[in-house]
């Protein structure tokens, strides 16, 4: 999961300090996994350097975690590219995807949008190794079916959080 | 307007019973060996847009255009002669007759078109060969499994030479492995005799055989094709 789009995200529906910012990925993002507060300061120089973000103010008295950070408009640019790719399909994705939906919800993009992309994505890999199952012998089968068994699970959890998108939307913007 | 090439094509179509939109603005175009998997949720529609594709139902407004032929403007004999020359169809359940054999099941399309006894049942042998499931052309369906009923049940579709086969979860009540080989066997015989599917699906596995897939949902698709 990129760490720095997902910072970017949650920095799109407003500035916030560097502590705030640890705190609202956490919440929403953290739960088996908390952030350091090194990881947040180096991914916000970075972003800085590289013009996504700028610093609004700075808190008096106070170390990095006291600088309010807002996003740029290539910092917004590249938000929406990184919403609009869909990911390589490969097992255990559901965290990014998950992390992309909210953000999407968050930042009023179609996240209806993001999950038909998937989709598609997903199927295109599928189609790819039916074919391979069809020319191929029982071992290039058995070896592609595991993989389709995998894609064919995510497909259905994109699907259940397709049908779930407006209940998501209601919590996430509570 | 019709897509370049398009073999059959719907646009905006509207389909209400009582109060529910069954179709709410679907879109759709095949083309000729394309085959097409119809996805979406359960209840979005996805039966009654292959229904209307077919011609079997009419939907209240929208236009669907067959090889050129707008559907609603032709009469009822015209339209049910385009479904037992020109569509072939496979069910969830084959809808086997039960009186008849495998092979007589197979013919019988061909029979209804008008075809003797004799030409029709050597046809429908070949596509039972085809299909590999010659040693059943004496059975009756009840004497038969479901992945091989299922079997019966695409040969039967094809056995017309159909330019559309509209398969409504062919593989539905099949477990995986036979739900595979059926889906490999009529895609590959749509393949070679440059049938069209279109095939109704909820399960990706099954739309991995498909060229390309358009999603239903609450009575609308978006043809993917149409809209890039
Ligand atoms: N003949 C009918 N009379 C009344 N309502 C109908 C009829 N056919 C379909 N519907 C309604 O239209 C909607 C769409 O039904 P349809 O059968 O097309 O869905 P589906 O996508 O094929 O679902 P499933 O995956 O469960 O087969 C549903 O709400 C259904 O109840
Ligand atoms: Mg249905």
């Amino acid at each position: 999961m990129s760490i720095s789009h997902t910072l970017l995200g949650l920095l799109e529906s407003g500035p916030r300090h560097g502590y705030d910012l640890k705190r609202a990925f956490d919440q929403r993002f953290g739960h088996d996994r908390p952030l350091h507060y090194g990881q947040v300061y180096s991914t916000m120089s970075r972003l800085l350097k590289n013009g996504l973000v700028e610093v609004e103010g700075v808190e008096p008295g106070g170390g990095p975690e006291r600088k309010r950070y807002a996003i740029t408009d290539a910092g917004i640019t590249d938000v929406a590219q990184w919403l609009a790719e869909p990911e390589k399909p490969e097992p255990y994705l559901q965290s990014t995807l998950f992390t992309k939906v909210v953000l999407a919800l968050l930042t009023g993009r179609s996240a209806a949008d993001l999950l038909d992309a998937q989709r598609s994505e997903h199927l295109r890999l599928m189609r790819e190794l039916t074919e391979r199952k069809r020319t191929g012998d029982l071992a290039d089968q058995l070896i592609c079916d595991h993989a389709l068994f995998h894609l064919e699970a995510d497909l259905r959890w994109l699907e259940l959080t397709a049908a779930r998108l407006d209940a998501l939307a209601a919590e996430v913007r509570a | 307007m019709t897509p370049a090439g398009s073999l059959l094509t719907a646009e905006n179509l509207r389909k209400a019973y009582g109060p529910t939109n069954a179709l709410d603005g679907a879109h759709f175009s095949i083309h000729p060996g394309e085959v097409v998997a119809v996805m979406g949720p359960s209840g979005s529609g996805k039966s009654t847009l292959l229904h209307c594709l077919a011609g079997i139902v009419t939907p209240d407004s929208g236009t669907i255009t067959y090889d050129g032929r707008e559907l609603s403007a032709m009469g009822d004999a015209e339209r049910s002669a385009l479904r037992r020359g020109d569509f072939g169809f496979v069910f969830q359940f084959g809808q086997l007759v039960p009186e008849l054999t495998c092979l007589e099941n197979v013919a019988l399309p061909l029979r209804l078109n008008g075809v003797a006894r004799k030409a029709a049942e050597g046809t429908a042998l070949g596509w039972l060969e085809r299909l590999e499931i010659d040693s059943l052309a004496r059975k009756r369906p009840g004497e038969v499994s479901g992945g091989q009923g299922q079997r019966v049940a695409v040969a039967r579709s094809l056995v017309t030479g159909p330019r559309v086969v509209f398969a409504d979860e062919p593989t539905g009540a099949l477990d995986s492995l036979n739900g595979e080989r059926v889906m490999e066997l009529l895609t590959e015989a749509a393949r070679s005799t440059r049938a069209a599917v279109v095939l109704v699906t909820h399960e990706a596995r099954v739309a991995a055989y498909s060229d390309r897939e358009i999603v239903v949902r609450d009575g609308r698709s978006r043809d993917l094709e149409r809209s890039s």
